[in-house]
């Protein structure tokens, strides 16, 4: 009897996808990076007020599934949270959203001011182990590197000029918050993360410190100003022309009216 | 018993403690929850959509969807689970080949990480079957995930039956069908229950195996093929990808247990009800 | 019931259950089909390196196979003692009043999302660990979580095994004058022997298939360990860590990685069996 019931259930809700299907036209797509995602979806409820009847759907699955599902057609709009390779530039168009800039932590104990790039380079590659190497107190380092595909690795790794296989860490993280929980936990950590994400946290009294870099200052001022060394574009990637509705998504995503969302999230709006 | 022997104390003292360490890491657990999360819990809470990426407002949608989710999921595990086991218990032998490999095809799916699942369910459910990113993806999904735990938990249920009782439906003339409906199944009821619980528990939990399957998308789900976020995907955003999302994290997070607790109990409810009603005990 | 219901009764049945069959079937055969493109190229023993960089082309999978296993079998080690314990004193030990609550707590551990209980070894135990011995997120750690995570199973299955215990058995010992204590050890374990073992392996292959818990705490560098408190990956760690960011081959490899990981539940699984006796 209960089985019946729930059969009955089944089947009537499976009828409303035929329903939903028809609703195509005033949807959009997004599937991609969970770095661009929350802010994503702010945009698009802002997108949605403004626009009634039209719906905005992110997912997430990472920058390569975003890249994947707008090549395929699964999405109409793709989230990627690193520049365009050359050989999937050729097939897609990049719109930059927002900047985020990747800097040094430390934890806020350790008095180490700042790191000249040489030492940066021994830290990460195992040459320096013991904090009191630079100047610091008599503590071990614990290097916290990023995994593999991640577009912040493929940044460090450009401005270190190392390999990952030099790279000797003692903890390898994915996404910023845990990076920024690891170095929080270990007074001897240093890690590198979204410049954004870093400075909510210290402005939030959680113990940890940017490291300038180059000599600049890490700040979401510096990456705005165009002087700090290390940062990234954050993607919307379409294929071919995009429809009008994407198209009007993208230009409203682009325009100043979501400046304080993009800040809501610690990015930095792109420069005009 | 016989009186205690000074082995015996001290043996009662070790189960004791064991049980005693297992509550403290828990409450310790709990408690950092709490002094996170409680003060952003209210009636708001969970009756408003959530706002700034999940930092502000609530979690009604999501709490909608969660529920949703697992209702598909506990829906079609139930009856599949359920059937699976009799067939298990009552036509195959404790050594038989066909047995042997059902369960060991139950035990390598036990064994599949949370993540293959979401691969699989996003390739199978959501893009062979057409189901998209939605709450019927994820729920056939975690269904799928259950069944194993679920099935093994009735069956051992099911093969503790006193046989005497099968024998005696027999000798009454009772069908099959009827001897189990009436007899074997209500005997069973408590393991059935258990196995509710623990699926239950598994299902809510679950993340990796819902973010590529009934989504991200954070809106009051219109019906079953619409996205929608489970609750314990929207945790791991809240405190893994969003800055400043750990308080409401935690909130969400005291929720999810509130809800499992209200899932349990009715798990076990239902299968008393079901134990007393039919046998009269 | 009409006697039509009987007939109907083995087919209906025996289809519910070729369904799991089905599902692994489909299951590796996805992971196959995904991982084939890694496959193709030949040169299966590049899989069986330590080195796991697979954007300079190296993918060996040997040292994270043995993390995985590593792990699993320090969480177990854990659980399986412990989560006896429990479902000894709740059956046996407990007044009645407490042994249902006991269970019923256990029951909502089993319900706390995997994410919070990383959170909180994140942000709990990794720094207690890093104090002791740093850097704190480690083999070790992985493994105290995943106990706590695998915890519930192995004692509820245990204690409905335990529950199911004929009576008379336990009289029987009581009888002939047994204590408790080799009541409930060499009686009443031993003939719920089936039901733990079926928790414990249940609880194992969660513990091999857990994710994202040990991706927070394990602290995910590809090596050996040398000691407990080293940095491990994991299999399964490895695939959430990367799978985002991946493209053709190293997404391919990655799906490898699960491959090997469902072969390694398989195999377990197989293993396990041939250790139940063929009789009941």
């Amino acid at each position: 009897m209960l089985n019946t019931l729930i059969s009955a259930a089944l089947l009537l809700s499976l009828a409303a996808p035929l329903h939903a299907a028809q609703a195509a036209d005033n949807k959009l797509v997004l599937t991609g990076s969970s770095t661009v995602a929350p802010l994503a979806l702010e945009i698009g409820k802002r997108f949605e007020a403004q626009n009634p009847g039209v719906r905005v759907d992110v997912q997430t699955g990472g920058s390569s599934r975003g890249v994947a599902d707008t090549m395929n057609g699964l999405a109409d709009i793709g989230l990627v949270s690193r520049a365009l390779k050359p050989a999937e530039a050729k097939t897609l168009a990049a719109h930059t959203l927002a900047l985020d800039g990747v800097a040094l932590v430390v934890h806020a104990s350790n008095p180490v001011k700042q790191l000249d790039d040489a030492q940066i380079k021994a830290i990460y590659t195992g040459r320096t182990r013991n904090w009191r190497e630079t100047g610091g107190p008599d503590r071990p380092i614990t290097v916290v590197n990023k995994a593999e595909g991640r577009s912040t690795l493929e940044l460090f790794l450009h401005y270190t000029g190392l390999k990952n296989s030099q790279i000797r860490a003692q903890a390898v993280i994915g996404d910023n918050q845990q990076g920024i929980k690891t170095v929080t936990g270990n007074p001897g950590a240093i890690g590198y993360v979204s410049i954004g994400a870093a400075e909510y946290a210290v402005g939030h009294g959680v113990p940890i410190r940017l490291l300038p870099m180059g000599g600049v200052e890490a700040s979401t001022d510096t990456v705005q100003r165009g002087s700090f060394p290390l940062s990234r574009p954050l993607n919307l990637v379409t294929r071919g022309a995009p429809s009008p509705l994407a198209a009007r998504f993208i230009a409203f995503a682009r325009s100043p009216a979501v400046r304080d969302l993009i800040e809501a999230q610690y990015f930095v709006p792109p420069p005009r | 018993m016989p009186s205690a022997t000074p082995g015996d104390r001290l043996f009662g003292l070790a189960l004791w403690g064991a049980a005693l360490g297992v509550v403290a890491v828990f409450a310790w657990l709990f408690a950092d929850l709490a002094r996170l999360g409680l003060g952003a819990l209210s009636w708001d809470f969970v009756t408003t959509a959530p706002e700034n990426a999940g930092r502000a407002g609530g979690i009604a949608p999501i709490l909608v969807s969660t529920l949703l989710i697992l209702g598909v999921a506990v829906g079609v595990a139930t009856p599949v689970g359920l059937g699976a086991a009799i067939w298990l218990n009552t036509y195959t032998r404790a050594g038989g080949h066909a047995g042997r490999r059902i369960r060991l095809a139950l035990d390598g799916l036990a064994g599949m990480p949370s993540i293959v699942f979401g691969l699989f369910g996003n390739a199978f459910f959501s893009v062979t079957l057409g189901l998209g990113f939605s709450i019927l993806s994820g729920g056939l999904t975690l269904a799928a995930m259950i069944l194993p735990i679920f099935i093994r938990t009735v069956e051992a249920g099911l093969a503790a039956v006193d046989d005497g009782w099968r024998r005696g439906a027999a000798a009454l003339g009772l069908s099959q069908s009827a001897a189990l409906a009436h007899i074997v199944l209500p005997a069973a009821a408590p393991a059935i229950g258990a196995g509710l619980m623990l699926g239950i528990g598994r299902a809510a939990a679950e993340t990796a195996a819902l973010i590529f399957t009934s989504g991200y998308v954070d809106r009051m789900p219109e019906s079953l093929s619409d996205s929608g976020r489970a609750l314990a995907v929207h945790i791991y955003d809240l405190s893994m990808n969003v800055a400043g999302g750990d308080a409401h994290a935690a909130a969400s997070a005291l929720v999810l247990i509130a809800l499992v607790a209200a899932a349990n109990l009715l798990a076990v409810a239902l299968s008393r009800r079901l134990l007393t009603r039919r046998l009269a005990l | 019931m009409p006697r039509s219901a009987d007939t109907l009764l083995e087919p209906l049945t025996a289809a519910m259950a070729g369904i799991s069959a089905l599902l692994l079937i489909g299951m590796i055969g996805f992971l196959l089909a995904e991982s084939w493109p890694a496959l193709a190229h030949g040169n299966w023993l590049r899989f069986a390196g330590l080195a796991w960089y697979p954007l300079e082309g190296q993918f060996g999978l040997a040292a994270m196979g043995i993390a995985t296993l590593a792990v699993a079998a320090l969480a177990i080690l854990l659980a399986a003692p412990l989560g006896l314990a429990c479902a000894l004193f709740a059956r046996f030990q407990a007044p009645p009043a407490l042994a249902g609550g006991f269970r019923g707590l256990l029951a909502l551990m089993a319900g706390v999302p995997s994410v919070v209980y990383g959170f909180w070894g994140l942000t709990v135990l990794v720094p207690l660990v890093a104090r002791w011995q740093p850097p704190g997120a480690s083999l070790f750690t992985a493994g105290l979580v995943l106990a706590l995570m695998i915890l519930p199973t192995v004692a509820l299955l245990a204690h409905a095994a335990l529950a199911a215990v004929p009576r008379g058995l336990l009289d029987g010992a009581a009888a002939l004058g047994l204590s408790r204590r080799t009541t409930l050890l060499k009686v009443a374990v031993p003939a719920a022997r089936r039901g733990i073992v079926g928790g414990v392996l249940l609880g194992l292959a969660r513990a091999l298939g857990e994710t994202m818990a040990v991706l927070m705490v394990a602290g995910n560098v590809v090596q050996l360990p040398a000691s407990v408190f080293d940095p491990v990956r994991v299999l399964t760690a490895n695939i959430a860590l990367e799978m985002a960011y991946a493209t053709d081959t190293h997404r391919a490899g990655l799906f490898v990685s699960g491959l090997l990981l469902a072969l390694l539940a398989l195999g377990l699984a197989w293993f396990a069996a041939r250790l139940e006796p063929r009789h009941a």
